[in-house]
């Protein structure tokens, strides 16, 4: 029985998180077929007709018109439709562009690591500068500091992030002349893209400059899309830390006489943080959307700045690829962060 | 009970008592909300804007359309080259900046104003039913919420506008609809703490009705937190807004619109950086401002973090 206890235990643990994970994994199933209703609906809702704004056509004579009907399925029952839509998305397949002719999850996938990039570096910088503003800022409660963070947070919040990019544009890359414009490398270096992070082919390339270069071009986007995040995430850290600082632990770790450091350090930030990182996760949806402005004002080939051009130049199959592939990852996301939120916050798993 | 002049004397007393009590609300109110330094700062900032949308027509030195041949692109004032009749330089098609702005103004505000009424509206209306009857109608409207905020606002937004054509109507329906999951969850929940009080049972016992119920006796007591959120989704509508414009699917040019002048303004933003800042900052102002009367809002509405 001794030994048994503990393994009891784990089991326990173990069943528990199972079933919370399922549970999660129910959920998800409805918003799953939601997304897919939306993005079949989008084409058929179209000004227009939807066969020929998935084929990319205009004015074709009845024959070839009765060839695409059939092609794109028209001809069957609108439930069939969307059935074989849904079988195709799992078989990987979300339509054909028309500017291109390629499959839609090849041009996705191909730009998609830009975004990732972009993405990583804005949240990093968001949450380096972010949650420590955001502790100093809760220690030290009413100070200038804290006024002075909460003032700049607060205008970050409400920056329109494009104008943001142009004056980083008109200072940085105008007036000083230190950054470049656009783009993800100078056109200068020509190497095999590897991994698509520009960043680490540039390392792999072993061209001198190639690195410092493809840094220099990824600053002020990862400033910009950082902007929204890094606010949220500095006024989201103070206030929980506000709340941890007067919670009982926190008043007995004071009363054993540990120094301010080791109280606020690892009694209060460790609980502060679980709410953080619910909040970086809900970011992700936040930043590609705000991929969609930095990408189009830095010229950036990410998944942003190709859904606006496909939108605007009527490519319609890749706007509904891009659609469901973009809702798939922020609901991936989302549901990591509940499960993460459940494996650090025992509380919420019991529930 | 017979005698007619008591029962006069009695109701005045309860009117009279019922203007002090809103009295006293309000004062309290205000007494909050003016602890904050920064939301009469920014209550001060929204009242200038709303003066200078309604006065645009009179005060503006210019017509914000005319394009002046003979001065494109002129700096303001204080740089070189500028003069006092274009105080804050003109765009590149000899536009003055300053009243094209003001004009702005009017758009910024309406967009933000219809915006949140729609979807105040539509949130109230999804969250008091859902909130009200629960079950499998609650299920169902809360999985569609859910299902919008699946995709990125701004996104869905731009998809919104491609189903129903660019332009500053469409926008704003299309804003009005990605926010309005925001209203209805909050009105839900608002309303499933509230529907099990007291005083909502005493109603149900002394035989109000579903309507009456809904609208009367809850909803009054539901409105703290939909103030607050109404307030940023107006920033937020205002922002987005700009967003739309600023990427061609919104208000279209000659529109005064701040969003879309930025994307006019574009293409000279090494040349001219006047035609650039000014009306970001417009926007930046304006949305700071309504944000920090939101923050105020909510520290004098919110009873949990009033005395705290």
């Amino acid at each position: 029985m001794i030994a048994g206890a503990p393994l009891w235990r784990l089991l326990s643990f173990y069943t528990n998180m199972l079933k919370f994970l399922l549970n999660k994994l129910v959920l998800i199933v409805p918003t799953f077929i939601g997304i897919t209703i939306v993005a079949f609906g989008f084409v058929r809702v179209l000004p227009g007709d939807p066969i020929l704004s998935l084929a990319g056509e205009r004015g074709v004579d009845p024959e070839r018109y009765q060839q695409l009907l059939v092609q794109f399925g028209f001809d069957r029952p609108i439930w069939e439709q969307y059935f074989t839509y849904v079988v195709g998305l799992f078989q990987g397949d979300f339509g054909t562009s028309i500017a291109t002719k390629r499959p839609v999850l090849n041009e996705f996938m191909a730009l998609f690591p830009a975004t990732v990039e972009l993405a990583t570096c804005a949240i990093i910088f968001a949450t380096l500068i972010g949650i420590p503003a955001g502790i100093i800022s809760a220690v030290k409660r009413g100070s200038w500091f804290d006024q002075l963070t909460m003032g700049t947070a607060l205008a970050g919040y409400s920056m329109p992030i494009f104008w943001w990019g142009l004056l980083l544009i008109i200072l940085f890359s105008g007036t000083l002349g230190w950054t470049p414009v656009s783009g993800r490398i100078s056109l200068l270096y020509f190497f095999p893209q590897v991994t698509g992070f520009m960043l680490i082919d540039s390392l792999l390339s072993g061209q001198a400059g190639a690195f410092r270069s493809a840094v220099l071009h990824l600053i002020l986007p990862t400033i910009v899309l950082g902007t929204i995040p890094l606010a949220v995430i500095a006024r989201q850290t103070r206030s929980a830390m506000l709340e941890v600082l007067g919670e009982d632990y926190v008043r007995t770790a004071r009363a054993k006489g540990l120094e301010q450091v080791q109280v606020v350090g690892v009694h209060a930030l460790r609980n502060a943080l679980i709410p953080v990182i619910t909040t970086i996760g809900l970011q992700v949806g936040v930043l590609l959307g705000g991929a969609i402005l930095t990408e189009t004002i830095f010229s950036w080939p990410g998944i942003g700045k190709w859904m606006l051009d496909s939108i605007s130049r009527r490519d319609y199959p890749s706007v509904q690829g891009g659609l469901v592939l973009i809702a798939l990852i922020v609901m991936m996301v989302n549901l990591t962060v509940d499960v993460l939120y459940g494996l650090i916050n025992p509380r919420i798993r019991h529930q | 009970m017979t005698d007619p002049t008591l029962k006069n004397i009695d109701q005045d007393v309860v009117k009279e008592e019922a203007r002090k009590a809103r009295w006293s609300v309000l004062n309290e109110f205000w007494h909050y909300f003016s602890a904050n330094k920064g939301a009469v700062i920014g209550l001060c900032i929204v009242g200038f804007m709303i003066l200078m949308a309604v006065l645009a027509p009179v005060i503006a030195p210019h017509d914000p359309n005319l394009q002046n041949r003979d001065a494109f692109l002129t700096p303001p004032v204080w740089q070189d080259g500028g003069s006092w009749t274009f105080i804050l330089g003109t765009d590149a098609v000899g536009r003055d900046i300053l009243s094209r702005l003001m004009h702005g103004a009017r758009f910024s505000l309406f967009i933000g104003v219809v915006v949140v009424t729609i979807s105040l509206i539509g949130g109230i209306m999804i969250g008091l039913i859902a909130g009200y009857f629960r079950g499998w109608v609650d299920t169902l409207i809360m999985r569609v919420m859910d299902i919008i905020l699946a995709f990125p606002s701004l996104l869905l937004a731009l998809v919104l506008v491609a189903i129903l054509g660019p332009g500053l109507v469409n926008a704003m329906i299309a804003i009005a609809i990605v926010l309005q999951p925001h209203f209805a969850r909050l009105t839900r929940a608002a309303v499933m703490s509230e529907s099990n009080r007291e005083y909502v049972t005493s109603a149900k016992v002394a035989g109000a009705g579903h309507l009456r119920l809904m609208f009367k006796t809850i909803l009054p007591n539901c409105l703290a937190p939909l103030i607050v959120q109404a307030t940023l989704s107006f920033s937020t509508a205002i922002l987005d807004a700009a967003a739309l414009g600023f990427l061609g699917m919104g208000a279209q040019p000659p529109t005064p619109e701040w969003g879309t002048m930025l994307a006019e303004a574009r293409e000279f933003v090494l040349r001219a950086w006047w035609v650039v800042t000014f009306p970001g900052l417009a926007i930046l102002v304006t949305v700071l401002a309504i944000n920090l009367v939101g923050d105020g809002l909510r520290d004098a509405l919110d009873p949990k973090l009033k005395r705290s």
